[in-house]
Order: C-alpha cells, then sequence, then structure tokens
C-alpha cells in the first residue's frame, strides 16, 4: 500500500501540486484522471522521486520515501516500481533486446545465460514476436509502448507507474494496451498507477478512481461512482464537454 | 548571475556526485573503452590537421622575422617547439576535442535527457553519472593527453617541412635547436595542463547535457553552450595555469 500525504510541489513561484491526499491499494489499478497541467505526472514522478517533492509524506511499506537522501537507498526503492514513459523512452543507442534487458543487468543477478529468454517471454508477454534485434527508430510509437513495457516487466516490479499509456494512439492500440494493464493485474497480481485523460480506457481499467484539479484530489471512488457524480467538475471531464466550470487555459501560464 | 552560479553549483554538484559513484560502485570498463574510441577517433583527424599548419605557420613567422632581425632564420626550431609544446599543444587540441567530442557528447546526453532517457536510467537501476558521466569523463582525460601528444607530433613535422623546403634550415639544425634547449618540465607544462583541460571540457559538456532542459531547441541550446564555455574557459584557464606552473619552476 502506498499512502499519499499532503503532498506538495512548486516550480519556482508556480504550485503544481497543492497537498495531494491519496491511498494507493496494492494488487489494485488506480487511474489518476485529470486535464493537462493538472499536477499528474509530477505526481507519480515525486512517487519514484524523480522528482523531490516540497512537502508532504509518500509513505511505502511503512517508510517515508521522501526522507531518503542516501542514493544507494533511493534505487533500492525505485527497483520495487516500474515506470512506463510517456514517450516510451527507449535508448536508441541500443537494440530493442538490449533495451529490455537493461534493468536485468543493474537490478537482478540473472546470468547472462538466461538474458535471450527473458527478452523473449516479455516481448511475447506485450504480444511482440522477433524484434529483438531492431532498433528503436524503427518501430512505431504502439510498439515502442510495448517494447518499453517488457523493459519495465523484465525485472518483475511490485508497482508499475503508467505515463499516459494511450496518448498518442489509435483506438485499438489504446484498447490493446489497456487489455495489456488489465491482463498483468491479473496474471502478476501487480499493484499498477495510471495516469490519463483517456475516459474510455480509465473506465475499462481502473479499480479505483482519483481525480486531480489544480494540484488535489477532487473525487476519489470506484468507477461506478465517477458515473454516478453531481460534482460538475468530474462531470464535465467525463462528458468531454467544454462548457461547465473547468476553463482551460488556452495560455501557458 | 544567478543562473551562473546555479550552474556551477550544478556541475560542482555533478564532480561531488561522479566521485560518489566512482568510489562506491563498479566502474562501467566497457562504456569507458568505447567512449575514449570514439572521442580520440572522432577528434584525431582534426586535430593533426590543425596542429601541421599551426606549426607550419609558425615557423614561417619565426623564420621570417629572425631573419629580417639577424639576417638568417636560426632558432626556428626552438621557436616552433617551445609554443607547441606548452601552449599551442594543449590549447589546440582542446579546443578541437571540445568542437567536436564534447558538442556530441552534449548533444548525446542533452537528447536523452529531453527525451525522458536519462529519468529511465534511475528507474532501472542505474545512476545516470555513474553510467553516462564516469565513463565519457574518463575518455575525455584518457584521450586528451594522447592527442596532445600527437598535435605536438604533427606540430613540429609542420615546423620542419617550412624549414627545410621554405626557409632552407637544414634539417639537422632545426633538430639540434629542438633538443639543446628542451627539457622534461616543458614535456609535464604541456601535459599537466591537457590532463585539466580534459577534465574542464568533460564536466562542462556532460553537465551542459544532463541539465538540458526543453526539446530539440534546448538540447542546440545546451551543445553551442558547452562548446563557447570549453573555449573560453580553455583560454582563461591556460593563463592562470601557465602563471601558477611557471612559478612552481615547470
Amino acid at each position: 500500500m502506498i499512502k499519499i500525504v499532503d503532498l506538495k510541489k512548486s516550480f519556482g513561484p508556480k504550485e503544481v501540486l497543492r497537498g495531494v491526499n491519496l491511498t494507493i491499494e496494492e494488487g489494485k489499478t488506480t487511474c489518476i484522471l485529470g486535464g493537462s497541467g493538472s499536477g499528474k505526472s509530477t505526481l507519480i514522478k515525486c512517487l519514484i522521486r524523480l522528482e523531490d517533492a516540497t512537502s508532504g509524506a509518500i509513505i511505502v511499506d511503512g517508510k517515508d520515501i521522501t526522507k531518503i537522501r542516501s542514493e544507494i537507498k533511493l534505487a533500492a526503492i525505485r527497483r520495487h516500481f516500474g515506470y512506463l514513459f510517456q514517450e516510451g523512452a527507449l535508448f536508441d543507442s541500443m537494440s530493442v533486446g538490449e533495451n529490455v534487458a537493461f534493468g536485468l543487468k543493474y537490478l537482478t543477478d540473472t546470468p547472462l545465460s538466461e538474458y535471450p529468454k527473458i527478452i523473449k517471454e516479455k516481448l511475447a508477454l506485450v504480444g511482440l514476436k522477433d524484434v529483438e534485434n531492431l532498433n528503436p527508430s524503427e518501430l512505431s510509437g504502439g510498439m515502442k509502448k510495448r517494447v518499453s513495457l517488457a523493459r519495465v516487466l523484465a525485472v518483475n516490479p511490485k508497482v508499475i507507474l503508467y505515463d499516459e499509456p494511450t496518448t498518442g494512439l489509435d483506438p485499438i492500440m489504446s484498447d490493446i494496451i489497456s487489455d495489456l494493464i488489465i491482463d498483468l493485474k491479473s496474471k502478476l497480481g501487480v499493484t499498477s498507477v495510471v495516469i490519463t485523460h483517456d475516459m474510455h480506457s480509465a473506465f475499462k481499467i481502473a479499480d479505483y478512481i482519483a481525480f486531480l484539479y489544480e494540484g488535489e484530489i477532487l473525487l476519489y471512488g470506484t468507477p461506478e461512482e465517477f458515473r454516478k457524480t453531481d460534482n460538475p467538475y468530474v462531470k464535465q471531464f467525463v462528458e468531454g464537454s467544454s462548457h461547465g466550470p473547468i476553463q482551460m487555459k488556452l495560455k501557458k501560464d | 548571475m544567478t543562473r551562473m552560479f546555479d550552474q556551477v553549483g550544478g556541475a560542482a554538484d555533478m564532480v561531488r556526485s561522479s566521485v560518489f559513484w566512482f568510489t562506491h560502485s563498479r566502474f562501467e570498463f566497457h562504456q569507458a573503452a568505447q567512449q575514449s574510441v570514439t572521442i580520440g577517433v572522432e577528434s584525431l583527424g582534426v586535430t593533426a590537421l590543425t596542429s601541421l599548419f599551426t606549426g607550419m605557420v609558425l615557423a614561417l613567422q619565426a623564420g621570417n622575422t629572425i631573419g629580417n632581425i639577424f639576417g638568417e632564420p636560426i632558432f626556428v626550431g626552438t621557436i616552433v617547439t617551445f609554443s607547441l609544446i606548452r601552449e599551442l599543444g594543449p590549447v589546440l587540441t582542446a579546443v578541437v576535442v571540445s568542437g567536436r567530442a564534447g558538442a556530441a557528447v552534449t548533444a548525446q546526453i542533452g537528447t536523452m535527457a529531453v527525451t525522458e532517457q536519462i529519468d529511465a536510467l534511475y528507474t532501472l537501476g542505474t545512476n545516470p553519472i555513474r553510467y553516462l558521466v564516469l565513463p565519457r569523463m574518463f575518455g575525455f582525460l584518457l584521450t586528451m593527453p594522447v592527442l596532445t601528444l600527437f598535435s605536438n607530433l604533427f606540430g613540429v613535422v609542420g615546423g620542419y617541412l617550412v624549414a627545410a623546403y621554405a626557409l632552407g634550415v637544414p634539417g639537422e639544425v632545426y633538430m639540434t635547436d629542438i633538443t639543446t634547449f628542451m627539457d622534461v618540465n616543458d614535456f609535464l607544462h604541456g601535459f599537466i595542463k591537457s590532463f585539466i583541460f580534459a577534465f574542464m571540457v568533460a564536466v562542462v559538456c556532460c553537465y551542459k547535457g544532463i541539465s538540458t532542459r526543453g526539446g530539440a531547441e534546448g538540447v542546440g541550446k545546451s551543445t553551442t553552450g558547452a562548446v563557447v564555455t570549453t573555449i573560453v574557459l580553455i583560454l582563461v584557464l591556460d593563463y592562470f595555469l601557465t602563471a601558477i606552473l611557471t612559478a612552481f619552476g615547470i
């Protein structure tokens, strides 16, 4: 279980997270919804300390990870997490196979001779075959995301953080990725945190949904509760309407 | 101004972190060897060409000036070799390496930073300082002194060609002029400089890369920033290093 307590994060004078309180249940999929610039990415980057929170606490297995200073202890915490980056973040100087095996070298004691087997197995898990020797630049957007997911899965993380897994993909590929996330939960029992603004995918995969608006959690509940809510902000977002209390800023401030 | 201090602080922090990872993790020998080869091979051709012509022009200028004053071109070998080994060898090599390999390092690390590949390194159990910066630092520290040696050699050969074929100085005289007046300290002077330049180029180029933000435009800015900063620092450092080393009798 991960407990986020009154988490705040500012970039200079701009307060992105204004006291987030959220509990992420073990073995469940929690979707964090929110518009662009609502602080979703910052929130999950704080979870593995790619960003340092300004104040507040993140309790993982009873320990507050925001207080850890040692780089070695930090690496030990990060090994429980997998992170699927929005654009895949595959290493472009390496082949697909080397990318998938990368974490094995640094996070596990797996002997080198087992790498090819694991690479094949994890790529098969995300529905890819015979791509080991390709370069990331030869892959389509959807394939990149799947290879990136295989790279995450190779090290068997307990928690997987997905940064907009379906953004930029066609509807069919989006659905394939959503199915994969559901599959991984049932097959491997991983805890998933998915940030997204894809309502269709969120309703399909989520056990719980949290709606992040202007740096705070406005509503937390099951997908059913979200469908029935009277909260005008959430309602507008779920329906995807331009009319309502949420006024999108057309200019970045 | 604040930004400059921020950057100096950031770079210092990177050096501290490099020392930490150097002493607390297995060194990436494979990466370091690969980087040394890349940096060395990338820079060797340009280094050779620039030093050859620098040696040639030094000989031509020295020969003509001394010829006008004394009636004949004497001590051409001494002037060419002194200037090269103590000053121009290390400085020119550092400038060439920074423009060639340094820019490439910043662009590569910078691209990794803006495409979240650096963040991905953290999540996959390795630290970017350990995986990217340390091997490149090693590469610069190993190759720069070696390239400086080559640069000196090519410069002396360039000077020889001009002295022998354009100024009519006999080859043996050119060589005696060198051996009579040079000693080990002159080599040490240039060697220490090239080492310090190598460290500085590595730190600036890696730091500019790691701190890159803002997409393709950011990568461009960091890369030019890295080259301009290193070239200015090379020339400024060169003066102070000369002053300090000379004070120590080197």
